[in-house]
């Protein structure tokens, strides 16, 4: 290996791409603007999306109760729901999201209760309807205070204390700190950006610099020239690896910053300031902001550079086996998915690292990057990805190198 | 100096089988001499030219380039060596110094080495007026003639030229010819492919006949007259690969 030709050719392809728009848009217009553009909008969206449908009175319609006059009483008190009288459309209505929910109560129901007899309500929903699922929260609160009042009542007719059913309360608090918390909420979410980042921005310069230049014609060009053919794929490889962790670090100081403007801004809207009510009130019952471990964030970047490797190896062999760069993606864009569906994975609640999952690439980083952002140092789970990891990585160079020595690959008709 | 011997190269194709693109080819080139390979398209001229800048390795028979094994010795064949296709295009975004500096840079030369060269190129070859304008915006004599400049700013003893007119209007073809006749006055060795007839008559001192892959019939133009008893190069190349009907 000649360092001063892998220099050389590193140096020159790094120029050309940063002449190139394309690689431009890829490596810094879509990480700074585009993608914290998108998470603010998509945040404060779905925000007010919540806000709203908090915010709304559910209307539930009554069906049965004309001959309980106590529930029915009771129910148009609660404040909380709208009670609408019963008509024969009720279920196309929940259906259309004309109507939230509707509540049955069965023939002689205040008379059942006062006979101590057993009696069924029904509750029917719109299930995973967000607002109809308000509704039944509601319906469920209410007739569980019912239920409540009624026992105590029965246990005072009969002299006897209230705590006789229910002998003792069931408490929750959460004792994590509060990084913790915010590891699992957001710990899953950020390797999962740093991945697909780091496979986009090295997607465009890989195809570009190899299926790209045949193409163009320059690789003939530059393979006639002394440069060994090693020396070359690593000059090309670093400016590949380059663009990827480029992409990563632009993107991770572009998001740092929206965070922090999008913080302040929020703080002096109407939305941002009812947030900031809410969270306070939300700590005051045992709740507490999500806020990650900045240490285990910059972990998490180590641990994304051979992941780094790996794809820009990976896609420098697949793409430099295409003869165009139409050809190129199409073989890189299914690549996509081979990456997400590892990288979701690691979101998903219960799967927790293991040293055989540590074996696994883009998930390891995945699982170890959430218990990274809420300060837990697994170390010997943290060798374990980095070496093997490292291994793949140095496999895919290796024959992304060996795919450079292949007459067949670089003159394919 | 160049020296094929056998040179043969076979490609493998799942649709076509075997094809001997080239085969069994054995020539020699002298310093101060262009050596004209003639044959039609598909004939094998390139793949043979391939073999020589070490681009493709021979399935057997060997080559001897610039007084290296192009086999053994790839690397040293290469830096003595410079190499111009229709299909060796430059770098679009780079501009006519930077590329001529780049290949500078990998032929081993110190940066006042290629300052130097830059200069005597951009004079020779009437470059110096757009020596810092990218190449994506030339026209195609600029972008031929920054093509040579990159091809020859390591001074290499053998050029390889393969079909370097194909394309190129009257005026930026003339260019190459004439510069191709100023590396033979300078001693270097020449190795031309064409089909086109008018330019082995301009510029060969030997010529190839290529056809199938073979060599079919080599020596001076004069000698190749005398032998074919035509005076026209075109008569003279249908004869030797076996009348019209073997193209």
């Amino acid at each position: 290996m000649n360092l001063h030709n892998v220099l050389t050719v590193f140096l020159k392809e790094l120029r050309d791409s940063l002449r190139d728009r394309r690689t431009l848009i890829s490596m810094i217009v879509v990480p700074t603007l585009m993608i914290p553009g998108i998470m603010l909008v998509a945040g404060v969206i779905s925000y007010k999306v919540v806000r709203n449908a908090q915010a709304e009175k559910p209307s539930v319609m009554l069906l049965g109760a004309e001959d309980s006059p106590v529930v029915r009483g009771a129910l148009a008190e609660n404040h909380k729901i709208e009670i609408l009288p019963a008509a024969a459309n009720w279920k196309q209505r929940i259906t259309d999201k004309q109507l939230r929910a509707a509540v049955e109560i069965p023939p002689g129901f205040d008379a059942t209760l006062a006979r101590g007899e057993p009696a069924v309500v029904k509750i029917f929903n719109y299930e995973s309807e967000m607002r109809s699922g308000f509704a039944v929260s509601e319906l469920r609160n209410f007739f569980n205070d019912y239920r409540d009042k009624t026992i105590t009542a029965r246990l005072a007719e009969r002299g006897l204390p209230a705590a006789l059913v229910k002998p003792f309360e069931v408490k929750t608090e959460n004792v994590a700190p509060p990084e913790k918390v915010g590891g699992n909420i957001v710990g899953g979410m950020i390797p999962y950006i740093f991945i697909l980042l780091c496979f986009t921005g090295a997607m465009y310069p890989a195809m570009d610099l190899t299926a790209g230049e045949k193409e163009r014609g320059t690789l003939e060009t530059i393979l006639c020239s002394p440069v060994a053919r090693t020396d070359l794929v690593l000059g090309k490889f670093l400016v590949v690896l380059a663009a990827s962790l480029g992409t990563v670090v632009i993107s991770l100081l572009s998001m740092g910053a929206t965070f922090l403007i999008g913080g302040m801004l929020l703080a002096k809207s109407d939305v941002g300031a009812a947030a900031m009510a809410a969270a306070k009130s939300g700590a005051a019952q045992g709740f507490t902001l999500p806020t990650i471990d900045p240490a285990g964030t910059l972990m998490v970047l180590a641990m994304v550079l051979p992941v780094a490797v790996l794809f820009s190896a990976i896609l420098m062999a697949v793409s430099l086996f295409a003869k165009s760069m139409k050809e190129a993606q199409s073989y890189v864009s299914p690549l996509i998915i081979v990456v997400i569906l590892p990288a979701m994975m690691g979101m998903l609640p219960g799967v927790e690292l293991n040293a055989r999952l540590a074996l696994v690439p883009i998930l390891n980083l995945a699982l170890v990057s959430k218990e990274l952002v809420s300060g837990v140092f697994h170390w010997n789970y943290i060798a374990l990805i980095f070496g093997s990891t490292c291994l793949y990585a140095a496999v895919a160079l290796a024959a992304c190198v060996r795919m450079f020595n292949r007459e067949q690959v670089l003159f394919r008709t | 100096m160049i020296e094929t011997r056998n040179l043969t190269k076979v490609f493998h194709d799942k649709k076509r089988g075997e094809i001997r693109a080239v085969d069994n080819i054995s020539f020699l080139c002298r310093p101060g001499q262009i050596y004209g390979l003639l044959g039609a398209n598909g004939a094998g001229k390139t793949t043979t030219l391939r073999l020589l800048a070490t681009l493709l390795r021979p399935t057997s028979g060997a080559a001897t380039v610039a007084g290296f094994d192009t086999v053994a010795d790839p690397a040293r064949v290469r830096a003595g060596v410079g190499f111009l296709a229709t299909s060796t295009a430059l770098y679009g975004r780079l501009t006519a110094r930077e590329t001529i500096a780049y290949f500078g840079r990998l032929n081993g030369l110190t940066a006042e080495q290629i300052a130097a060269r830059t200069r005597e190129l951009a004079a020779a070859l009437d470059l110096a007026e757009f020596l810092d304008r990218r190449v994506e915006k030339f026209s195609t004599g600029m972008k031929q003639k920054t093509s040579i400049a990159r091809t020859l700013v390591h001074d290499p003893e053998v050029l390889i030229f393969d079909e370097p007119t194909v394309g190129l209007d009257v005026m930026a073809a003339r260019t190459i010819v004439r510069f191709v006749r100023d590396c033979r006055a300078r001693g270097k060795t020449v190795i031309y492919s064409t089909h086109v007839m008018s330019e082995v008559d301009k510029i060969c001192d030997t010529v190839g006949i290529i056809h199938h892959g073979r060599l079919v019939a080599e020596g001076t133009p004069a000698e190749l007259r005398q032998r074919y008893g035509e005076q026209d190069m075109e008569e003279i190349f249908v004869r030797a690969i076996g009348g019209e009907e073997a193209v």
